[in-house]
């Protein structure tokens, strides 16, 4: 039964985003399914915390491989919520000096915006940051002149990356720019090879994920593919 | 450009002067502005969506009265057998990745449906998978598919419920994890299928270091190159979408998957015919007004 509820909610929800999209007085209600999955997932977070929590004391509890990071978790886990539900260091709005907590959780100089600068944004940027030598190791990978395709990326990419830098510009500047040869520079290969080549792969690429996403909603609205929902057999 | 209110008569007044001053003006009759009924600009939008459907449901139909369709083989998915087989050989677990989007990304969606074959191969191997979510809604979702895999497989007793975790919903916090994971359990086998967005290569990059199978799917076009880098099998836009029928085999999936080619050839005999006209018309030189038919092209694929 729960199943069958969870169907016919896809197709009502499904049919009024499509309808939305055409018919002017529907178009609110596509706005507001769009909402009710918003309170939806915000309900679902408490979910993910009470999981968040059962899945780190275990790990602590068994002493698994890396209990550590459970425990740095769950303590940053804890002093975040605590600091934003109890608005720790928050100061009084200007338009209410005199109640105390007024000003919002993250205004800037309470303990929640501390965190978040001073904490997450630093973690974030390592991470990100990691990104550059993973770039640089997997295209040492991808470029290795093994067949025809492989050269055929690596003489691609090459001519893209010194046409993106001077030196590029450098290397072919004595081919005049106003001459009938100038395509040959290497500034104007790179942007023939994104314009032309690298523009009509992607656009096919497009066209196909265009129909797969139609034809896949098409399934989940009408409910002939539920396996995402545990039917599907 | 003039604004109207609903249901106010109204009327316009146009004035119009020559180069010597002569002029003339008239006005309207009044009449009541109404909002139209239709959004402005998207027919030929819906004329597709129609057109898709019908392709689709007459497919399905065809797939359903005893109709073989002939997939080509997808290598990626191919593979799935063989990398959830190694994972059971050397001992060691299937990861699998979702995406990071919630449920209401059809990327999410197609990569659970993926979950839920994959996870059936696993339990028919009894090997260990674990699924961390970056989404609360999503940890739900794949529990569920996940235990209907076990159960399809006749091994409800395997399925724990705490294979699949929420971790959280920051990007590089839940990527953190992932690479954590990845380095201390040494998956043999990761299954990359959703949405990714920056933290693809780092996960790619991650598994490749510790020699998993890897195989990746996803419909964000920008990452598509990382993961063709550094995954050994990538289901490339559309094969991500088609993997479920591919899998399954069941004939309504099939069905959908002959409904999503025939698009396809459509929306290709419209490029073509569309490139022929404008490529004649330039070469008639003058003969063809190229701007209408440029301009009837362009509306035929919504521009």
């Amino acid at each position: 039964m729960s199943r069958q509820l969870a169907i016919i909610v896809t197709l009502v929800a499904g049919v009024l985003m499509v309808v939305s999209g055409f018919i002017k007085p529907t178009q609110g209600w596509g706005e507001d399914a769009a909402e009710w999955f918003n309170i939806l997932a915000a309900m679902a977070f408490v979910l993910g915390a009470a999981n968040l929590a059962k899945v780190h004391l275990s790990k602590i509890s068994s002493r698994d491989a890396g209990w550590g990071f459970s425990a740095v978790t769950l303590l940053a886990f804890a002093v975040t919520l605590a600091v934003g539900l109890f608005k720790v260091g928050v100061n009084p709005m200007p338009a209410f000096p005199d109640v105390p907590m007024s000003g919002g959780k993250d205004a800037e100089g309470s303990a929640f915006w501390w965190v978040y600068t001073y904490v997450l944004s630093s973690i974030t940027a390592t991470m990100f940051s990691l990104l550059a030598f993973y770039v640089a190791s997997a295209a040492f990978r991808a470029f290795r002149a093994k067949n025809t395709e492989a050269t055929l990326l690596l003489v691609a990419a090459f001519i893209v990356l010194l046409g993106r830098t001077f030196a590029g510009v450098v290397l072919t500047g004595w081919i005049p720019a106003d001459s009938d040869w100038a395509f040959l520079r290497f500034e104007n290969l790179s942007t023939t090879i994104f314009e032309v080549f690298a523009s009509a792969g992607n656009r096919a690429i497009i066209i196909g994920i265009a129909l797969g996403v139609a034809a896949t909603s098409l399934k989940i609205i009408l409910g002939i593919d539920r396996s995402y929902m545990g039917s599907g057999d | 450009m003039v604004s109207m209110i609903d249901s106010v008569l109204v009327s316009l007044t146009l004035a119009a002067q020559d180069a010597a001053g002569a002029g003339a003006d008239g006005a309207t009759a009044p009449a009541a502005a109404a909002e139209s009924f239709f959004v402005s600009g998207r027919g030929a939008l819906f004329g597709w969506l129609v057109v898709i459907s019908v392709f689709v449901l007459v497919s399905i139909m065809k797939a359903r009265a005893g109709k073989v369709f002939k997939v080509r083989p997808i290598a990626g998915l191919s593979a799935v057998d063989e990398a959830v087989g190694r994972a059971t050989e050397m001992g060691r677990p299937v990861l699998f990745i979702p995406g990071i989007q919630d449920m209401d990304n059809v990327q999410t969606i197609a990569g659970l449906t993926i979950l839920s074959r994959v996870g059936k191969t696993t339990a028919d191997y009894d090997a260990h998978i674990e699924v961390p979510v970056s989404r609360s809604l999503v940890m739900t979702a794949g529990r569920e598919a996940l235990s209907a895999s076990y159960l399809a497989a006749g091994r409800p007793d395997s399925f724990n419920e705490d294979q699949v975790y929420y971790v959280t919903d920051e990007q590089f916090g839940y990527t953190a994890y992932v690479s954590g994971l990845m380095v201390r359990k040494k998956p043999a086998a990761c299954f990359y299928m959703g949405q990714f967005f920056a933290e693809s290569l780092i996960l790619a990059e991650t598994g490749n270091s510790i020699g998993a199978i890897q195989i990746a799917g996803t419909a964000e076009t920008s990452q598509l190159p990382f993961f063709v880098a550094a995954c050994d099998y990538t289901l490339i836009g559309e094969e991500f979408f088609a993997a479920s029928a591919y899998l399954s085999g069941e004939p309504d999936q099939m069905g959908s998957l002959r409904g999503q080619d025939l698009s396809k050839a459509l929306v290709g005999a419209v490029l073509v015919l569309g490139v022929v006209v404008m490529t004649v018309g330039a070469l008639a030189g003058g003969l063809v007004d190229l701007g209408s038919v440029s301009r009837f092209f362009q509306s035929l694929v919504g521009g």
